[in-house]
């Protein structure tokens, strides 16, 4: 193969952002091209086909499923009120005495009447759902009956990591140094309804009582795995994320364990503080990969702003790398050389390598498969 | 296709797996098929590319860069047929790209049409999300919400025997076309749903879900109880996927076009392959493929109700019966933190030979998920990497053996010894009359050291008696899969010859003792006349060189208690192949039991380890 391209995450001041915001069924489109939209802004609109359950009423009312529509008290796809008799027969000998009825166990409409089985289907009344904007931006495109497309102009950071749905909150910075650990003691009141960033590790009990303060969202350089379980009660086995049930979403931005975020993402989260930003925590690690986001909407270009000199594709001489594999986990350096014969490993393995020269001058061979660029 | 085999010479085939599309070159050559080289590129079905033969182009590429045989023309069409130094015969390929086939299936009792129809779709390459069945303990609310939520690629329906129930059938209708299931690729087309069931049910089946979804009718699965006929649902499977599967994944259309046979899910080609090796050569097999997502387990065991006084028929009377199981979150890199939730943090540590912290050891189990394509530098790294794909297999082989079971509702004639013997698990994996343990997978085709694989396949799958182990190397069973339905010979000989790296035979007698004790007097007579003899010790290994191809006369005295294939303290006579790590005499005992005392475990795993050269000796002293 003619280049590595070794991918990363994104981390940039000032980038378009295309968001597809869809139902998950058809439904109703409500906002228009051109139009300006916040977070919160309702967008679409659809009802989703309530539950269904199933009744077998011919053994209720002790009949043959062949008789069963003679007993039926409501139509097919006719809606009732939770109570209503739906079915009866004649009862005792056909006397009317002690008759036998089936009523309707919530509110909805009949669904079907089956007479080999003798089952009524029976539907709950539609469950409304609304999809919102999530960010700030203009309505682009209209997918007729499905959805919106919103886009817009914004500093656009990825996670590595997260857990917790779409949030939306202004950016706090819990401590300006960025080796510090988001504990308890940084978490106060004035946090609720806001987007919290810390440098590095973020505890349990910080998490805890950031989603008892009402915080939104918090976003740090990583976790101890075991405290995120901790936290959620459970063990995460597959890595895919974003529908727990909590109130706070988290955002790791390098991984787990004690390690700081990296200082570009840092500084611009800083720079940024004040300012309102989108937050959605939904990882999948799989074909289609999904990375966490932070996006802040920028409707103008940020002062002083310029455009960065698009790097070639893949690992170059000079490129900076963060390694994402024990011994040197989290380490960042620049690559200073890429050898490109196979080289054998500590572990015996071979592998293509790549030699790093860290912050403090050290320099280590590292395979190219654990190394992840720094994009800007 | 229209190629008379013998005319076919060069053959080209790939695999579109979910990461890397991989392809290989095999040709005649002085009287035989082998292979020549092989290439891979990353697969190319997801944004930005979104055109699966982009990668099976640039895999083809790397084949001709190394084979120095142009394969593709000007307008990218692979060159066909053979023009003297350019082009191939035939080209073929499998594929798992796009999250593979993905299947739900209903049947009306779960350990019987259920599971009948749960063998058919696993048999045919998919991966089984859900097993809906009359008495699965959830309501029909439930089930509903369930088929609903999957979106699955298609839904094999079963129930009944002929003649036997239409009520339950028919209800299993009811909650098909209550949940108006939506495929999972192409949102304007109707849910293939394949009817397997009481031929009887068709009629009301019909009437019931006809209007809402893509219905197809075949014979039934389990037309009485004591008969599976899985192929015809099998086939209408292989059909579904290619019209419906395929054709929606991006680049598939194109890609069908250039193939001069069906193209086959990967796991089904894989099976495929296996079968017909040991059928072939009359052996009982145990193949699994560990990946970064999944782990898949194949076996061909002996069929317990093989009558042989009667003809071999494949549904009636088979004499083999074929298995395949997908553990669907048991992998080393995307699923490493479910194996890790799954086994239990007791059960991976007690392989590693030193003591690891377990905050540590929770963060880099996540750090592995997050970023899976990383590989271990350190040597610790490794050796825990090593211990998670133990446990993995471990749990996988658990799941197959729980699968792999006689066709329960069969009335059973029990001798008086069976009853007593208290016979409760009705698996047909036989651990002892296993002839060979085939593994795949990253972790153990790209093991550093062959040693390890062997390791860890006898530690995972512990199989007793004689049995020998291979990997394969570079994975080319889902290739070698599909040429076998339309080229058997060359398949065969492919696989026999280039496919497995043979690591030698493992001597594993059953029983259980005190470490020190006898397990048994061995006699191993080498073809060139060298002779060991020697007493096996109980909680100690042993490995003797024998190369690949050569063989040795073993001779083995079990002591009382242990039991090597032909009864406890019987002695066997046999032959033993070699490989590349030899022969293996292993006195750990059956069932395996790692001792509980720490100081004692990481002794006996460092004198396990250091016997079998599993390890560098450096990364092993410092415990000592």
């Amino acid at each position: 193969m003619g280049h590595i391209y070794t991918p990363g995450l994104k981390v940039t001041e000032y980038t378009h952002i295309k968001k597809s915001r869809i139902l998950p069924l058809k439904g109703n489109v409500v906002v228009e091209v051109g139009q300006k939209v916040r977070p919160d802004d309702v967008v679409a609109r659809t009802e989703l086909p309530g539950s269904v359950d199933q009744i077998s009423v011919s053994n209720l009312l002790g009949c043959d499923p062949d008789d069963l529509p003679i007993f039926m008290r409501v139509e097919t796809g006719e809606s009732v009120e939770a109570g209503t008799v739906i079915a009866q027969n004649n009862g005792f000998l056909g006397t009317g005495i002690f008759r036998t009825s089936v009523k309707m166990p919530f509110e909805g409409s009949v669904e079907s009447v089956s007479t080999v089985t003798g089952n009524v289907l029976l539907r709950a009344k539609p469950i409304p759902v609304e999809i919102t904007a999530y960010i700030e931006g203009e309505v682009t495109e209209i997918i007729p009956d499905e959805g919106v497309i919103v886009e817009a102009d914004a500093s656009f950071i990825q996670g590595i990591f997260g857990v917790g749905g779409e949030r939306f909150g202004e950016i706090v910075i819990a401590s300006e140094d960025r080796l510090k650990d988001l504990e308890e003691d940084l978490i106060h009141d004035s946090h609720r309804g806001k987007i919290l960033v810390c440098g590095r590790r973020v505890t349990a009990g910080a998490f805890r009582k950031a989603m008892d303060n009402g915080v939104k969202a918090i976003v740090a350089g990583g976790i101890d795995d075991r405290d995120l379980r901790d936290f959620l009660g459970y063990d995460i086995g597959v890595a895919i994320t974003g529908s727990e049930n909590i109130e706070t979403t988290l955002i790791i931005t390098e991984g787990f364990g004690e390690i700081p975020m990296a200082q570009g993402t840092f500084n611009l989260l800083k720079k940024y503080k004040g300012r309102s930003a989108s937050v959605n925590g939904a990882t999948q690690i799989r074909a289609g990969v999904i990375r966490p986001e932070i996006v802040i909407a920028q409707p103008e270009p940020p002062e002083g702003f310029t455009e960065p000199v698009k790097s070639k594709l893949g690992l170059n001489l000079g490129s900076v790398v963060r390694v994402i594999r024990y011994p040197y986990f989290g380490q960042l350096g620049e690559v200073v050389a890429l050898p490109p014969e196979l080289q054998v490993l500590e572990s015996e393995s071979k592998a293509r390598v790549l030699k790093v020269r860290f912050e403090d001058g050290s320099e280590a061979m590292v395979p190219r498969a654990n190394v992840e660029m720094i994009e800007g | 296709m229209d190629k008379k085999p013998e005319d076919i010479k060069v053959i080209l085939a790939t695999d579109c797996g979910s990461t890397t599309t991989k392809a290989i070159l095999i040709k005649y050559h002085e009287g035989e098929y082998r292979l020549v080289v092989r290439g891979e590129a990353p697969t190319t079905v997801e944004a930005p590319f979104e055109d699966v033969t982009m990668g099976v182009l640039n895999a083809v590429s790397e084949v001709t860069e190394l084979a120095g045989r142009e394969l593709i023309d000007k307008e990218g069409r692979i060159i066909r047929p053979t023009e003297n130094d350019k082009g191939c015969d035939i080209y073929i390929s499998t594929s798992s790209a796009g999250g593979g086939l993905q299947m739900m299936v209903a049947g009306v009792v779960r350990s019987m049409t259920a599971k009948s129809a749960e063998h058919a779709a696993l048999g045919a390459g998919a991966i089984v999300m859900d097993v809906i069945a009359s008495n699965d303990k959830r309501l029909p609310y439930q089930q509903i919400e369930r088929i609903r939520q999957l979106r699955p690629d298609m839904i094999l329906l079963s129930g009944g025997i002929d003649g036997g129930t239409i009520k339950h059938v028919a209800e299993l209708a009811e909650l098909i076309s209550a949940a108006d299931p939506k495929p999972r690729l192409g949102i304007g087309y109707h849910l293939p749903v394949i009817f397997a069931g009481n031929k009887e049910a068709r009629g009301e089946v019909k009437d019931i879900i006809e209007d809402k979804v893509d219905l197809r009718i075949v014979e039934n699965i389990r037309p009485v109880l004591e008969e599976e006929n899985l192929k015809p649902a099998r086939e209408m499977i292989h059909n579904l996927f290619m019209e419906h599967v395929m054709a929606q994944a991006p680049g598939y259309k194109k890609l069908m076009g250039w193939t001069d046979a069906p193209i086959m899910p990967t796991p089904g080609a894989v099976g495929a392959i296996m079968k017909r090796v040991a059928d072939e050569e009359n052996i009982q097999v145990l193949g699994v493929d560990i990946g970064g997502a999944t782990t898949d387990v194949f076996s061909v065991f002996n069929n317990p109700s093989y009558d042989p006084t009667k003809a071999e028929h494949e549904t009636e009377n088979p004499k083999t019966i074929f298995n395949r199981t997908v553990s669907a979150n048991l992998g080393m890199s995307y699923s490493i933190s479910n194996v890790f939730k799954e086994a239990g943090i007791k059960n991976i540590v007690r392989w590693i030979p030193f003591d690891m912290d377990e905050v540590v050891l929770r963060n880099q189990v996540k750090n592995k998920m997050i970023r899976p394509t990383t590989i271990p530098q350190a040597i610790e790294t490794l050796i825990f990497e090593q211990a998670v794909a133990r446990e993995a297999l471990r749990l996988a082989l658990i799941q197959h053996c729980n699968f792999a079971t006689t066709l329960k509702g069969v009335q059973k004639q029990r001798t008086i010894s069976e009853t007593f013997e208290q016979v409760g698990s009705d698996t047909i994996v036989d651990l002892m009359g296993l002839d060979i343990v085939i593994g795949s997978g990253g972790v153990l085709s790209h093991a550093p050291r062959r040693n390890q694989a062997a390791m860890l396949l006898l530690d995972a799958f512990q199989p007793y008696g004689i049995t020998r182990l291979a990997v394969d190397s570079i994975f080319m069973m889902p290739q070698l899969g599909v040429l076998s339905t339309i080229h058997p010979k060359a398949a065969t000989e492919v696989f026999r010859k280039d496919c497995l790296i043979h690591l030698g035979t493992a001597v594993c007698p059953f029983g259980n003792s005190k470490t020190g004790t006898k397990v048994g007097k061995y006699r191993i007579e080498t073809e060139d006349g060298d002779i060991h003899t020697g007493e096996l010790l109980y909680g100690f290994m042993e490995k003797f060189d024998l190369p690949v191809g050569k063989t040795a006369k073993l001779r083995f005295e079990p002591a009382r208690g242990f039991d090597i294939g032909r009864g406890s303290g019987k002695t066997l006579e046999t032959v033993v192949h070699g490989g590349v790590v030899g022969l293996i005499l292993d006195g750990r005992g059956r069932p395996l039991v790692i001792p509980e005392d720490n100081t004692e475990r990481v002794q006996s795993l460092v004198r396990w380890l250091l016997a079998l050269d599993v390890y560098p000796e450096e990364a092993l002293k410092i415990n000592r």
